[in-house]
């Protein structure tokens, strides 16, 4: 590195990202095995740092079986079901500024989304796609961990978590799809939650809590909403730990078939 | 042993020839099998030798753990005891052919291990010194007052039967452990070898960063741009405002509650509304502990994958045919005659 005087744009620039890079303020932020920070070269050793000195990257492990790595063997889905949760939350977030759950405003936030906000119809249509998407994925991601046989020992009980987990997309798309209060909703929410109200002995109850009162109404939505945005959340992001946690010591990906 | 090529069996009675001194012809030809192991004189005398430490002279040095392997894979093969095809390998014992010499231990004890309860044998798999198995023995006779060869087979965990050889040559040690001194008491037999299994299982592994990271930054991103696109190019329904009074026909549930809508028209509600989806999800949560087949291989669990693509596809059926051939009433319908009753 030259003293800078009389040199091109580009080293100048070269110079600068240097400087800036080996300043105090990068690598207190970048801590050490990033690629960021200033001297990184690729070693085994910082290919492991990469992993577990990032907060993100170390849900992972520093390796992983070979043949997990295949695209073929997961297709990703357990993955993409959570990266579509994180895309329901900020998609989902976003809304939130925009909606309110009582009776005539719902509707009209909603319909208010395509004409008044910027990118509202976007990101209302990413957040309805996603979650059917989300659905799906989590609905695939446990036929494939049963085609192999990933659920055996000593994996049973990270199953049963899945299965919960499955249970809670549900109920968060479900809880979803009444907010737009539109006639699609309404109808299609009352068809569902009446099967509630079959349950053997405790039938009506259920239903009653349910859609907080004995019809649905805005105290319905309100509730829904509670549910949707806060509480199920909440609960399945719990979940969803215990669940990555276990992948980890269940001894990561399952084997090779 | 014929079937090993000549230079082979060389180069390795060379090896141990240097490693123990002796001529190379002399090891060739025992390796050969012309000439018996030294140890090994004659299977009689063998079986009662009470030297200690000749027999397993020369067998000590290859490691136990790949010995016991041979000798579990020579007794599979076999049909013999693995203590058995063990003893031989160690030099203990007489090769198969000779079993006849020592008939009468072996008549005494046939399903169990050698025919010699072989002291060395065993110090050498519990990891326990041999002579610490001999004073066990010889104490546990004297505390008992029994004569030693009558409990010589108890001494030590099963697979040592009865042997009077290997009392006979525990016999002068009785007389080695003077009276009235002070000495270590074998209090219990423990099987060498650590707690856990910390024998590392060789795996091909790769890094994370990058081979998995740069795949589901891949992944992500065709998720992304594909959510995005399909975004911007279709709209998320939005009927008219919720109007109490006016039931659209038909209404349907949202589409992964369909098959449950469909089941509903056959059933009666409590049934196809409660109780088979409840047995669905409370059955699918306890399939780990219903289907006990440890192998995760598709031609091992043929049945598991039967009865559960049945389901996935009965599951599939129903919410397609909900979807798309229930009509006004929720009467069957054809999609391509009345048109579609759906909505995501």
């Amino acid at each position: 590195m030259a003293n800078g005087n009389g040199n091109g744009v580009g080293q100048r620039l070269a110079e600068s990202v240097e400087r800036v890079r080996s300043s105090q303020a990068w690598s207190s932020i970048f801590r050490p095995g990033s690629p960021f920070r200033a001297g990184y070269s690729d070693s085994p050793r910082n290919r492991s740092y990469v992993i577990m000195n990032n907060v993100l990257y170390h849900l992972h492990p520093v390796k992983v079986k070979r043949h997990g790595v295949r695209l073929s063997y997961t297709l990703c889905l357990g993955g993409l079901s959570f990266f579509l949760f994180i895309l329901l939350t900020i998609t989902g977030i976003f809304l939130m500024f925009y909606y309110r759950p009582t009776s005539p405003q719902a509707y009209q936030d909603i319909a208010a989304l395509a004409t008044d906000v910027a990118f509202g119809q976007l990101i209302r249509n990413m957040h309805r796609w996603g979650a059917h998407a989300m659905v799906l994925t989590v609905f695939l991601h446990m036929a494939r961990v049963f085609y192999h046989g990933a659920y055996k020992p000593p994996r049973e009980f990270n199953w049963v978590v899945g299965i919960i987990l499955l249970l809670l997309t549900l109920l968060l798309s479900f809880t979803g799809y009444l907010l737009p209060w539109d006639q699609l909703a309404l109808w299609a929410v009352t068809v569902g939650s009446n099967m509630g109200a079959y349950s053997p002995v405790i039938g009506d109850q259920v239903s009653f809590a349910l859609i907080g009162g004995v019809q649905i109404t805005a105290d319905t939505l309100l509730r829904w909403y509670v549910l949707h945005v806060l509480f199920l959340p909440f609960i399945i992001v719990v979940f969803m730990a215990v669940h990555f946690w276990r992948v980890r010591k269940d001894g990561g990906i399952s084997g090779p078939l | 042993m014929a079937d090993i090529p000549e230079h082979i069996l060389r180069r390795s009675a060379e090896a141990r020839a240097k490693a123990e001194g002796r001529s190379v012809e002399e090891v060739l030809a025992e390796l050969k099998g012309e000439q018996p192991a030294p140890p090994a004189e004659s299977p009689v005398a063998s079986s009662q030798s009470p030297e200690p430490a000749a027999p397993s002279g020369e067998a000590s040095k290859i490691p136990e753990a790949l010995l016991r392997r041979t000798a579990e894979a020579r007794a599979k093969k076999e049909g013999r005891s693995v203590d058995e095809v063990m003893a031989e390998l160690t030099g203990q014992a007489p090769a198969a052919p000779a079993a006849a010499a020592p008939a009468p231990a072996a008549a005494a004890a046939p399903a169990a291990s050698g025919p010699v309860r072989d002291l060395d044998a065993e110090a050498e798999k519990y990891g326990v010194p041999s002579d610490l198995l001999q004073r066990a023995m010889i104490a546990r006779a004297r505390k008992d007052g029994k004569p030693i060869p009558q409990i010589a087979g108890q001494a030590a965990p099963p697979p040592a039967a009865a042997a009077p050889a290997a009392a006979a040559a525990a016999a002068p040690a009785v007389a080695a452990v003077p009276e009235g001194v002070r000495t270590q008491r074998l209090l219990t037999v423990v099987k060498a070898g650590a707690i856990q299994q910390v024998k590392a299982e060789p795996t091909d592994k790769v890094n994370v960063w990058p081979h998995l990271l740069a795949i589901e930054f891949v992944a992500l991103m065709a998720c992304t741009a594909f959510l995005i696109v399909f975004s911007t190019f279709v709209d998320a329904p939005l009927l008219e405002f919720a109007n109490f009074n006016e039931q659209p026909n038909p209404s349907k549930a949202p589409w992964y509650f369909l098959g449950l809508q469909e089941l509903l028209s056959y059933f009666d509600p409590q049934v196809a509304g409660v109780l088979l989806p409840g047995f669905g999800l409370g059955g699918l949560a306890i399939i780990p502990y219903i289907d006990r087949n440890p192998s995760v291989r598709p031609s091992d669990r043929k049945l598991a994958i039967m009865i559960f693509t049945f389901f996935v596809m009965s599951a599939g059926i129903l919410t397609i045919f909900g979807s798309f051939f229930r009509g006004p009433g929720f009467n069957f319908t054809f999609p391509w005659v009345d048109g579609l009753f759906f909505d995501f």
